[in-house]
């Protein structure tokens, strides 16, 4: 299958080893990845902060890059879900990774080998918007080795919400003194998602704790394998 | 929020900022812990009795189905509630705002010559700031439900819709007893404080010689009012002084009877938990030698009306008042109701309180979530919150969003329509970074970016971005 990357903008600057994980296991897998070069960002960042006019011309500029590719993915299932509300014409050809590997290319062993004991944070647009539902825990279950461990009060947010956890700063935080504070109770040594930016608020605040759990991206943990 | 009008949200101006008043709710430790085990015990029980009912997706939709249709016709809807009440022996008042409902209530007080009135539990008329206005024409409101009632005795006022106390404990309410209507003896057992109150409450019915009471539903076709609690004050107060008055927010209608059927359901599930709640009171008009021989209905716009021009805003007026959102709430069950600054508070106060008031006297109340839309997950009337969030916060930036942010979000708007201007941003981005990174990491960054590092790292900005990989494995 040919497949167009969405890589988003934290994507893009941020955090660049979860696209290119996301390629790796895509490649693994058979599939043909491009990228479309006049992808931005989406613009939900605008959307969220109340600036519609600035979203609408950054979806527009979306649509417009992505235009003729008949299936897009993207490991960002909060930028998946905003796009394909916005735009109804997406549903079916934009898919978030786990999605598009359980639902659509009906794989869950993907050929990855981690051994580490790891929970699974499920991020609020993953569950309430995307509805990607159980295709990031199966994926998890067929890693070669890894121990997957719950997470207690997993459905809670963990307090990044965008500009949120600047306008907010003080309650974005509580929330994810919270989500760490479990975190590091499930006695993992790994902490996933499929939201680097969710990742990166629970990131920061597990480096600043010095709590020595790592945070990854779940395409990162996929491209893992027993041979490196 | 009770008292004489100190400390009180009566909704008539604007709002404290939020994210200040936040951070001090989120200081105080006792008010934590109290928020975090009252807020999850609610939930839980919430949970196990919805999980019960096979058709709750069906009851949901119903819920939203019927207060869709009554929004639409309400014009209609309200005429024939005034006419089935009329025919009843009530009086109907129409209040275009809360001076005029308010000003009907002390009108009645006056002509039976009451200078005490008992209350039930309601929400509306704190929204019209009802006590104060009262105490303010010589007339005392006693607040009959248990909560209400320490709010009243300690000048506080409510934190949350439906437990009102929700952020005081019960040590906190044996020192306010003891100070107040209870002996000094009175421990912090529960059925202590519940008797304390009952005995001081009790001589209140008895002598009351009018009450004035919120609603829960309003039937359009019979007229009649339907109310539901759980102390049983409220059917003291409807069914024992001569005289009740009942302010009726105009969205509380329903069009038939049996329209309770799937809110009688719905509603005791959501708030409290319960399969269905202890009372539940309902009236039409008067009947002669039994209740209230006089009855008088204060149909209650103050704003309503124009949520209800809004086409995306209007949802918001198919609440009803369940507090589900609270409780789920992941802001709400951290900083508590006072932190909102309104009667309404919780992600339904936050689209509800601007959309009453006017956006620009409660610009910061739409910001308040992370939209994790947990609060949509459990509205027993779909109410998408998310979606009125996001609506009110363009409005909000419409109506005067900070230059500064302005400034810096028409810039990335800017930056991020173009990919070489993309790219240059990134490489001027990486090396502004470049004396902030420590071990890999950046720990402090000037304001307002501050917010972020003052208690989590941030991830610089790669090396090199994907595109520049991309670029290089071709």
């Amino acid at each position: 299958m040919r497949v167009a990357l969405f890589i988003t903008c934290i994507g893009d600057t941020v955090t660049p080893e979860v696209g290119r994980s996301t390629v790796a296991v895509l490649e693994r897998l058979g599939h043909e990845v491009v990228f479309p070069a006049q992808q931005t960002c989406c613009g939900q960042m605008h959307l969220n902060s109340g600036y519609r006019a600035e979203a609408g011309r950054l979806g527009a500029r979306f649509l417009e890059a992505f235009d003729g590719y008949e299936v897009i993915v993207s490991p960002s299932s909060s930028c998946v879900g905003t796009m394909r509300e916005c735009y109804p014409q997406l549903h079916g050809r934009l898919f978030e990774l786990s999605e598009l590997l359980v639902g659509e290319l009906g794989v869950t062993d993907v050929g990855a080998s981690f051994p580490h004991r790891v929970v699974y944070h499920p991020t609020c647009h993953s569950l309430r918007v995307t509805n990607v539902g159980e295709a990031p825990y199966a994926l998890l279950r067929a890693v070669g080795g890894l121990e997957l461990v719950e997470l207690e009060a997993e459905r809670e947010c963990c307090g990044f919400g965008g500009t949120f956890a600047l306008k907010n700063a003080d309650t974005s935080t509580a929330m994810v003194i919270d989500k760490c504070a479990a975190i590091v109770a499930s006695g993992a040594s790994v902490v996933t998602a499929v939201d680097s930016s969710c990742l990166l608020q629970i990131g920061g605040r597990l480096s600043r704790e010095g709590a020595g759990v790592r945070a990854m991206h779940l395409a990162e943990i996929l491209a893992q394998t027993a041979s490196g | 929020m009770s008292g004489a009008g100190e400390g009180t949200a009566a909704m008539s101006e604007s709002m404290p900022p939020f994210p200040p008043a936040a951070r001090e709710a989120l200081g105080d430790a006792q008010l934590r812990a109290n928020l975090a085990r009252a807020t999850h015990t609610i939930r839980d029980k919430r949970d196990r009795v919805v999980a019960e009912l096979p058709d709750w997706e069906e009851l949901r939709e119903a819920g939203r189905a019927i207060k869709a249709d009554v929004l639409a016709h309400l014009d209609s809807y309200l005429l024939q509630f005034e006419q089935a009440v009329t025919a009843a022996g009530g009086h109907v008042h129409w209040a275009p705002d809360a001076a005029a409902a308010n000003q009907v209530v002390l009108d009645v007080a006056r002509a039976h010559q009451v200078d005490e009135v008992v209350k039930v539990k309601s929400l509306t008329t704190d929204e019209i700031g009802l006590n104060a206005a009262l105490e303010a024409g010589g007339v005392h409101a006693v607040e009959t439900d248990f909560a209400e009632l320490i709010l009243q005795l300690d000048g506080d006022w409510s934190s949350h819709i439906l437990v009102p106390a929700i952020h005081r404990n019960r040590t906190e309410i044996r020192d306010l007893f003891r100070r107040t209507i209870a002996d000094p003896s009175v421990s912090d057992d529960p059925r202590e404080l519940a008797e304390a109150s009952r005995r001081y409450l009790r001589e209140r019915f008895l002598t009351a010689r009018m009450a004035v009471s919120g609603a829960n539903f309003a039937v359009a076709d019979t007229g009649t009012v339907c109310v539901v609690e759980s102390e049983g004050n409220g059917r003291m107060c409807t069914t024992l002084p001569p005289v009740l008055v009942t302010i009726l927010g105009i969205e509380k209608l329903v069009p038939t009877f049996s329209d309770l059927e799937v809110f009688l359901q719905l509603l005791p599930r959501s708030s409290t938990g319960e399969r269905m709640n202890p009372y539940t009171s309902l009236w039409t008009g008067v009947t002669p030698g039994d209740g209230p021989q006089e009855f008088h209905v204060v149909l209650l716009d103050a704003g309503r009306t124009r949520v209800l021009a809004d086409e995306v805003g209007r949802q918001a007026l198919h609440c009803i008042r369940c507090s589900a959102c609270l409780n789920v709430c992941p802001v709400y069950s951290r900083t508590g109701g006072h932190a909102y600054g309104s009667v309404y508070p919780g992600p339904i106060g936050a689209i509800l309180t601007p959309q009453l008031i006017g956006i620009e006297n409660a610009p910061t109340l739409p910001f308040a979530s992370s939209l994790c839309g947990a609060c949509y997950e459990v509205c027993p009337v779909m109410i998408n919150i998310p979606e009125v969030l996001l609506h009110l916060r363009a409005k909000a930036v419409e109506s005067g969003a900070k230059p500064g942010e302005r400034l810096a979000m028409n810039a990335a708007g800017w930056i991020f329509n173009g990919r070489r201007r993309f790219a240059a941003a990134v490489r001027l981005g990486r090396l502004g970074q470049r004396p902030l990174i420590r071990r890999g990491r950046i720990v402090r960054l000037p304001p307002p970016l501050d917010s972020w590092t003052r208690s989590r790292d941030l991830r610089p900005l790669s090396g090199e971005s994907f595109r520049d990989w991309w670029a290089r494995r071709r």
